[in-house]
C-alpha cells in the first residue's frame, strides 16, 4: 500500500505536533489531579466505599447469630449499633431511630439473594450479599425522615422493598 | 491507508455481513419494544401486559438483547466487513459462517429462555438468582460464535502481515485490538459461567459464592464496554474523516489510543463493586487509578475526532473559529448520527468519571443514574453510530440505494432528544435515590417518590420519543432492504491520514506484544484479591429464583 499522498495545506495551517502535544499534556495533567485528590482523600481522610470484609454462613445467619436478633442498639459512648437483616422482600429492623450528630454503624446481612441497602437521595448505599457482611458507618447531620428501599433486583416483589431512617435531634424524648 | 480495496463485489462474502446484521436488527426491534413498555411502567402508567413478571422477564430480555445480542452480531459484522475491505478478505468464510451459526443458536436459546419465564435473572444474572441452565448454556454458545469469529479476525489479520510489511490499515487495527479485548474480558466470563453458574444450575454443586462470580462477571463487563466502544471509534477514526472529506488527524495517535485501550480495558472491574462486602478498600482503590487510566484514550480520541473535523470544514472552505463547523455535511444520515453520538458522549464521560470516583460512587450506585449514564454511551454513543453505519454499510453490502432519506435524517435527531429527555431526567432522579430496575417507582406514595415522580414521567416520554426513532430505524433499513433501487456496490473508501503513514509498521502495530502486557496487568489487578478471596472461609449459597 503505497502512499503517494502530500502534506495537505492544511497540515501546516494547523501545525499537527503542537495541538498534539498540548492536548496530552492537558489530559494528562487532568486525569492525575483526579486521582491526586481521590488517592489524597482516601489516605488523609479515610474517605473509602463500604469495603467490609466478613463472612458468615447464610444458611444458619439468621437462626445462630447476632442477626438472629436484629436491631437498633445505642452504644455507651452515644454512637449506634443498628444489626439489620435485608432478605425477600423486608428490611428488619423496618423503621431505624437514630440520633442526629451521632456515628451510626450499620451491620447488615442477607440470608437468600443479593439486595442493595439505600438511603434515598444519601450516600448511605451498600450491597448486601449472601455469605458476607456488610459494614459501614453514617452520621446524619440533619433530622428527618428517610426512605430506605433495595436497589439490586431480588425477585418480583424488589420495587415494594422498603424501610423508614428517622434521625432526631438527641433532646427529642424517644417516644 | 490511501489506496482503495474493494471486495465487496464478491456477493457470497455480502451475505455474511447481511446475516450479523439482521440478527442484530431484529434483536434490536425486539429489544426496542420492551423498552417502552418498561419506560412507561417505572413512571406507572398502565400498559396492556404489565406485571411485575412482565416487567422483570422484559427487562432482562432487553438487557441481553440490546447490550449482548444487537451489539455483538454488529461488531461481528462491521469485523468481517471491515477484513474483506482492508486486507484482502475474510481468512475463512466457512468458519466465518460457524461462528454465526453458533452465536445465533445460541442466541436463540438464551431468549427462549428468558420467554418462558424461568430465566428472570436480568443480563446481569448474578447469583445466588438462578435461571434455567438453558438461559447459561445459550450466553455460553454466544460468547463461543464469537470466539470463533474473533479467530478468524485474528487469522484475516495474520495472512495479511504474512506479505506486508506496512502499517496495517488503521481500521483493522482497531478491529483487532477490539477482538483482543474480547478475548481478554471473556476469559473472565468463561470462569463464570463455566465454572461456576453452569454446574450449580445443573445441580452438579449446591452452593455458590457470589462475590467470586460477580468479579468475573465485571472483570468481563467492563472491557465489555470498550468491545462496544472500539468498532464505534474505528468508524469515527477511519470513515468519518472521508464523509467529510477530510483527513484523519493523526493516524499514529489512533493507534496509540487502540493499544492504550489493549492494556488499560481490563484490569478496572473493581468500579463496578464499590460497594461490595469481601473486597478491600485498597484493591478497589488501586482498580479506581487504572479505571482513571483508561478516561485518556477517550480524551485523545475526543481532541483527534474534532481536530479531523475541523480539517474536513476548512477542506470544504470553511473559515474563522467557527466557520468550519456549519459546513459540514449536517444532511448526511451518517456524519449527523455520528456527530449526536459524539455529544452524547460528552455528557457520558462526566458522568463516568462520577461512577468511577471511588467514594462518590455510593452517591450514584444503582440507581437509576447507571441506566441513565450507559443509555447515553452504550445506548447513544455507541448505538448512534451502529445505526448510522448502517445507513453507511448497507448500500455497500446489498448494491441497493438508502431508501426514505428523509426518515433516516429525522430518526438519529429523534433519537437524541428522546435519549436527552430520558435521561437526563434519568440523571437526576437517580441523585434523589430512585433506584433502578424497579417495576414501579412509587413507593406507595412516599415523599422522596412524590418528588421524583414529573421526572420520571419526562423520562418515559423519552421512551416514547425513542421508540418512534426506532421504528424509523427499522423502515429505513427494511425498505432499503426490500425495494431499495439497484445501483450496483458503492466503493468503500477509508479515510487518508493527514500525515502520510510510514513505509513499515511501527510499535503500535505489535499487537501481539501488547496482549502480553495486557495480560500481565490482568494478573497484577486480579490475581491477589482473588487469591485473598478464596483463601476466606466461605460460605457457599444455594439457588433462589423468586420470579
Ligand atoms: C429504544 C430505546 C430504549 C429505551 C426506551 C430504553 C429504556 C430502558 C429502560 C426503561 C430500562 C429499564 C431501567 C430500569 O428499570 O432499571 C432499560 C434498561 C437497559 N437498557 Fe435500555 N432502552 C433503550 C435502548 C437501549 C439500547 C440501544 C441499549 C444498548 C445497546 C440498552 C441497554 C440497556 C441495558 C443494558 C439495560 C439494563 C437492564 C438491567 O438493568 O438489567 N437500551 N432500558
Ligand atoms: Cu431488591
Ligand atoms: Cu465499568
Amino acid at each position: 500500500m503505497s502512499n503517494a499522498q502530500s502534506t495537505s495545506p492544511v497540515s501546516r495551517t494547523m501545525r499537527v505536533d503542537v495541538y498534539e502535544r498540548w492536548w496530552l499534556w492537558i489530559a494528562s495533567s487532568l486525569i492525575l489531579g483526579f486521582l491526586a485528590i481521590i488517592v489524597a482523600s482516601s489516605v488523609l481522610h479515610a474517605v473509602h466505599p463500604p469495603s467490609h470484609v466478613e463472612t458468615i454462613d447464610p444458611a444458619t445467619a439468621r437462626t445462630e447469630s447476632e442477626f438472629a436478633s436484629p436491631g437498633v442498639f445505642p452504644q455507651p459512648d452515644g454512637s449506634t449499633l443498628v444489626v439489620m437483616v435485608a432478605a425477600m422482600f423486608t428490611f428488619d429492623p423496618e423503621t431505624v431511630v437514630v440520633p442526629v450528630g451521632e456515628p451510626v454503624r450499620f451491620r447488615i446481612t442477607s440470608p437468600d439473594v443479593i439486595h442493595g441497602f439505600q438511603i434515598a437521595g444519601t450516600n448511605a448505599n451498600v450491597t448486601v450479599i449472601p455469605g458476607y457482611v456488610s459494614e459501614f458507618e453514617v452520621t446524619f447531620p440533619r433530622a428527618g425522615e428517610y426512605l430506605v428501599l433495595c436497589n439490586e433486583f431480588c425477585g418480583l416483589s424488589h420495587h415494594m422493598m422498603q424501610g423508614r431512617f428517622i434521625a432526631r435531634s438527641a433532646r427529642e424524648e424517644d417516644p | 491507508m490511501s489506496s482503495l480495496v474493494d471486495k465487496s463485489q464478491d456477493s457470497s462474502g455480502n451475505r455474511l455481513e447481511i446475516a450479523h446484521f439482521a440478527v442484530a436488527i431484529s434483536a434490536f426491534g425486539l429489544g426496542a419494544v420492551m423498552a417502552v413498555m418498561q419506560a412507561l411502567s417505572r413512571a406507572d402508567i398502565d400498559v396492556v401486559f404489565r406485571s411485575p413478571k412482565v416487567y422483570y422477564l422484559s427487562m432482562t430480555a432487553h438487557g441481553v438483547l440490546m447490550a449482548l445480542v444487537f451489539t455483538t452480531f454488529f461488531i461481528m459484522g462491521f469485523g468481517l466487513f471491515v477484513a474483506r475491505t482492508t486486507v484482502g478478505g475474510v481468512a475463512s468464510e466457512r468458519w466465518a459462517w460457524a461462528g454465526f451459526w453458533v452465536a445465533l443458536g445460541g442466541t436463540l436459546i438464551t431468549t427462549l429462555a428468558i420467554l418462558s419465564g424461568t430465566s428472570t435473572v436480568l443480563y446481569t444474572f448474578y447469583p445466588p438468582l438462578m435461571a434455567h441452565p438453558a438461559f447459561y448454556i445459550g450466553a455460553a454458545l454466544l460468547v463461543i460464535g464469537s470466539w470463533i469469529w474473533g479467530g478468524v479476525m485474528i487469522a484475516s489479520w495474520r495472512r495479511w502481515k504474512r506479505s506486508n510489511s506496512s502499517p496495517l490499515p488503521l481500521a483493522m487495527h482497531g478491529m483487532v485490538a477490539a477482538v483482543i479485548i474480547w478475548f481478554l474480558a471473556t476469559s473472565g466470563l468463561a470462569m463464570e459461567v463455566l465454572g461456576q453458574l453452569i454446574p450449580w444450575s445443573l445441580g452438579w454443586v449446591d452452593t455458590i459464592d457470589p462475590v467470586l462470580a460477580r468479579t468475573f462477571f465485571w472483570w468481563f463487563g467492563h472491557p465489555l464496554t470498550y468491545f462496544w466502544l472500539l468498532p464505534a471509534y474505528v468508524l469515527w477514526y477511519a470513515v468519518l474523516p472521508e464523509i467529510v472529506g477530510g483527513r484523519l488527524f493523526s493516524d499514529r495517535l489512533a493507534r496509540a489510543v487502540f493499544v492504550m485501550f489493549i492494556l488499560f480495558s481490563t484490569p478496572v472491574g473493581f468500579h463496578h463493586q464499590f460497594t461490595d462486602p469481601g473486597i478491600s478498600s485498597i484493591w478497589k482503590l488501586v482498580h479506581t487509578v487504572t479505571t482513571y487510566a483508561i478516561l485518556f484514550p477517550s480524551m485523545v480520541t475526543a481532541f483527534t475526532v474534532i481536530a479531523s473535523l475541523e480539517v474536513g470544514g476548512r477542506l470544504r472552505g470553511g473559515t474563522g473559529v467557527f466557520g468550519w463547523i456549519k459546513k459540514l455535511p449536517w444532511r448526511d444520515p451518517f456524519f449527523l448520527s455520528v456527530a449526536l453520538a459524539m455529544l452524547s458522549f460528552t455528557v457520558g464521560g462526566f458522568g463516568g468519571a462520577i461512577n468511577a470516583a471511588y467514594a462518590m460512587n455510593a452517591m450514584v450506585h444503582n440507581t437509576f443514574w447507571i441506566p441513565a449514564h450507559f443509555h447515553v454511551t452504550v445506548g447513544t454513543a455507541v448505538t448512534l453510530t451502529f445505526m448510522g453505519a448502517s445507513y453507511w454499510l448497507l448500500p455497500r453490502v446489498t448494491g441497493r440505494e438508502l431508501a426514505l432519506p428523509r426518515v433516516a435524517f429525522a430518526q438519529p435527531l429523534l433519537w437524541f432528544v428522546g435519549m436527552m429527555m430520558f435521561s437526563i431526567s434519568g440523571h437526576i432522579t437517580g441523585l434523589m435515590g430512585q433506584p433502578r430496575r424497579v417495576y414501579s417507582s412509587d413507593y406507595f406514595g412516599s415523599e422522596a417518590a412524590e418528588a421524583w415522580r414529573w421526572l420520571t414521567l419526562m423520562s418515559a416520554s423519552g421512551g416514547v420519543v425513542l421508540f418512534v426513532s426506532s421504528l424509523c430505524f427499522i423502515a429505513v433499513l427494511g425498505t432499503t432492504f426490500f425495494c431499495g433501487s439497484k445501483v450496483g456496490m458503492v466503493p468503500t473508501r477509508f479515510a487518508r491520514s493527514l500525515e502520510p503513514l510510514p513505509e513499515t509498521a511501527g510499535g503500535f502495530d505489535r499487537l501481539g506484544l501488547w496482549t502480553a502486557i495486557a495480560v500481565i496487568l490482568i494478573v497484577l489487578a486480579y490475581a491477589y484479591p482473588i487469591w485473598q478471596l478464596l483463601t476466606l472461609e466461605r460460605f457457599g449459597s444455594p439457588g433462589f429464583s423468586p420470579f
